[in-house]
């Protein structure tokens, strides 16, 4: 199940496009088998916001972010936070993947006393950057962070990956508001937007719509697009990270549980594990997805 | 010490912790300050003006003041984040739980105008339950400083200390202690009057009270040892111990009665030294009132310490 890891394609500016691509869609393939069997293995988990988030995750961790796992708190890298901190699995196989930690700590995952707890935990793992699980906090966090950056004038760029769900947290619009109102432009701002939230449908729920203009009304420029599309991915995070005098926000329009047949877009698949049968059957689809 | 403008001799806290930020940004660049719109209250204006970069303010959005507070930290910054402390603690406890404490980020809370300072503005300004609520988050240390050059102390090793603290900032009317050892340490307890009759453990507003209330009780005959236990969390034990050694505590905050230092030296003496022990705070949600007869009516000044201490001891029937 191992491939051959490294951070980015051809380490070299201005690196093929193709090249860039096919780099993080096998890497986002080996997550999604790699959490899968995290989650089979522990006996629990949340496979679908997991597979939802995989794609931006891995654009980010092994295309887009100007990290070094080697000096996890080097002060110029680039900070990733995982609002949406319940997403481990994700989590955790990309930074075992970016070699952050052994790929073999990926089996202890949700063990008694393992480092890799149901929701991430900085002072477990390097690679963290300030522990989340109740939503409503790693954006708020990530926006801090980009203010420090703000005052130093410094390079490093922040990208935080919410829910969508989690945006119905107030907290999430303070953060919003104040981001907005300081013109953090070297903070990108990921939403999951798959639409599900863990009992039902965000717009059934507590509708989020119209999002886009939401975010606009408080400052932000935003984007949106297919969040399974890694070339779209790609260049939308080249472009984020251009100089510009606002936060954005870009709308990963994407499907709980996408990857795997059974699991796309059902709300049933928050939390849940795959049978036997069933994690063969979604191993042997995602291996026939990378002979296509 | 500058003089706030209060009775003569007395200080507002406030005063000492905004010249010591201030005296430490100086110094250090990585200083920052943290505000909710609380630059007036906070005494921070002067701060703003000599380092307008380094003053965050987020309006008025407590949660989203302490998450930035610990994204500062992650940004390499000491931020010190400062509002009203019934807020600060009351609205962004999540927050403090998760994003400062359990994330272990270096962030130094400081809560403004705490206990019954904001006396008449009632219970839902009041801020008596914050010790008692953050006792029982887990890597938090808390600082209950007694008067302006303890404020400034607490301030200076919050700073060089790394991880979160909250410091509980007066701004009711305090006179400076008398110290013939002046030494701050986080975690270290001060004998500030001593008596092996009876322990006074007090602090914050509450530790001249608790002298003055030892100095009346010297004159009966009562010989009572003050303790100034600034630091609730962590507890000097062993200062508790030898207290215990007495006979007879009285712990007084200004703050609820139970939870809060009471509690901690409750909790000690219970597992390790059993002792005879009165808690004196306010029992519940305090009525409106100027926050010095708020002290006065619910015992908390000297009368009210001396009174509990006899009471305690037998030399006369409880009331």
């Amino acid at each position: 199940m191992s491939i051959s890891l490294g951070l980015r394609a051809p380490d070299v500016p201005g690196a093929d496009r193709d090249v860039r691509v096919k780099h993080v869609r096998e890497r986002a393939n080996w997550m999604r088998r790699r959490l899968l069997g995290m989650i089979v293995a522990a006996g629990q988990g949340h496979p679908g916001g997991d597979l939802s988030a995989t794609d931006v995750v891995a654009t980010l961790y092994f295309d887009s972010l100007r990290i070094d796992p080697a000096k996890p708190n080097a002060a110029d890298r680039d900070r990733f936070v995982m609002s949406k901190g319940h997403c481990t699995g994700a989590l955790y196989s990309a930074l075992a993947g970016a070699g952050f930690f052994p790929e073999a700590d990926l089996e202890t995952y949700l063990k008694p006393e393992s480092k890799l707890n149901g929701h991430p935990n900085r002072t477990y793992l390097p690679g963290i950057e300030t522990n989340t699980g109740p939503l409503g906090h790693g954006f708020p966090v990530a926006v801090g962070i980009a203010i420090a950056g703000q005052i130093d004038d410094a390079d490093y760029r922040v990208y935080a990956l919410t829910g969508d769900g989690e945006l119905q947290e107030g907290s999430m619009w303070e953060a919003a508001m104040l981001a907005g109102h300081r013109k953090l432009g070297k903070l990108t701002v990921i939403v999951d937007r798959n639409r599900l939230q863990q009992g039902a449908r965000t717009e059934e729920t507590n509708s989020l719509e119209p999002l886009g203009d939401k975010w606009r009304a408080f400052g932000w420029d935003v984007i949106e697009l297919d969040g399974h599309d890694h070339g779209a991915l790609i260049d939308a995070f080249d472009a984020a990270a251009a100089p510009r005098d606002k936060p954005r926000v870009i709308i990963a329009n994407t499907f709980k549980g996408h990857g795997v047949s059974f699991m796309r877009d059902q709300a049933g698949w928050h939390h849940g594990v795959p049978s036997a049968e069933q994690y063969a059957q979604a191993i042997a689809e995602l291996e026939a997805e990378m002979q296509s | 010490m500058s003089a706030a403008a209060a009775p003569t001799g007395l200080f507002d806290c406030r005063d000492a912790y905004v010249r010591t930020v201030e005296e430490l940004a100086a110094a250090d660049e990585r200083i920052v300050a943290v505000v909710n719109d609380s630059v007036g209250s906070s005494k921070l204006g002067a701060f703003q003006k000599r380092f307008p970069k380094r003053l965050v303010n987020v309006g008025i959005a407590e949660q989203n003041m302490v998450s930035v507070g610990a994204g500062l930290a992650n940004g390499g910054k000491i931020p010190f984040v400062s509002g009203a402390a019934c807020f600060l603690t009351a609205r962004a406890m999540e927050q403090i739980k998760v994003d400062c404490a359990y994330s272990e980020a270096n962030v130094k809370l400081c809560g403004i105008s705490s206990g019954v300072a904001y006396g008449e503005l009632g219970a839902t300004h009041h801020s008596i339950e914050d010790v008692a609520w953050l006792r029982a988050i887990d890597k938090m240390t808390i600082i209950v400083p007694s008067d302006p050059w303890e404020t400034a102390e607490a301030i200076k090793a919050a700073a060089d200390f790394d991880g979160p603290v909250f410091v509980r900032i007066s701004r009711m009317p305090v006179p400076e202690l008398q110290r013939t050892k002046p030494v701050f340490a986080i975690g270290k307890a001060e004998v500030l009057h001593d008596g092996n009759d009876i322990a006074i453990i007090a602090n914050g507003t509450t530790v001249h009270h608790a002298i003055a209330a030892a100095k009346t009780l010297a004159g009966e005959g009562i010989a009572a040892r003050v303790i100034n236990m600034s630091t609730v969390t962590p507890l000097d034990e062993a200062v508790v111990a030898a207290a215990a050694a007495t006979g007879a505590i009285v712990t007084v905050e200004e703050g609820l009665a139970k939870g809060g230092l009471g509690g901690a030296v409750a909790e000690y003496c219970a597992t390790h030294a059993p002792v005879r022990m009165r808690m004196l705070g306010f029992p519940g949600f305090a009525p409106t009132g100027s926050a010095k007869w708020l002290m006065e009516h619910f015992g908390l000044t000297a009368p009210g310490i001396a009174t509990a201490a006899r009471e305690l001891l037998g030399t006369v029937k409880a009331g």
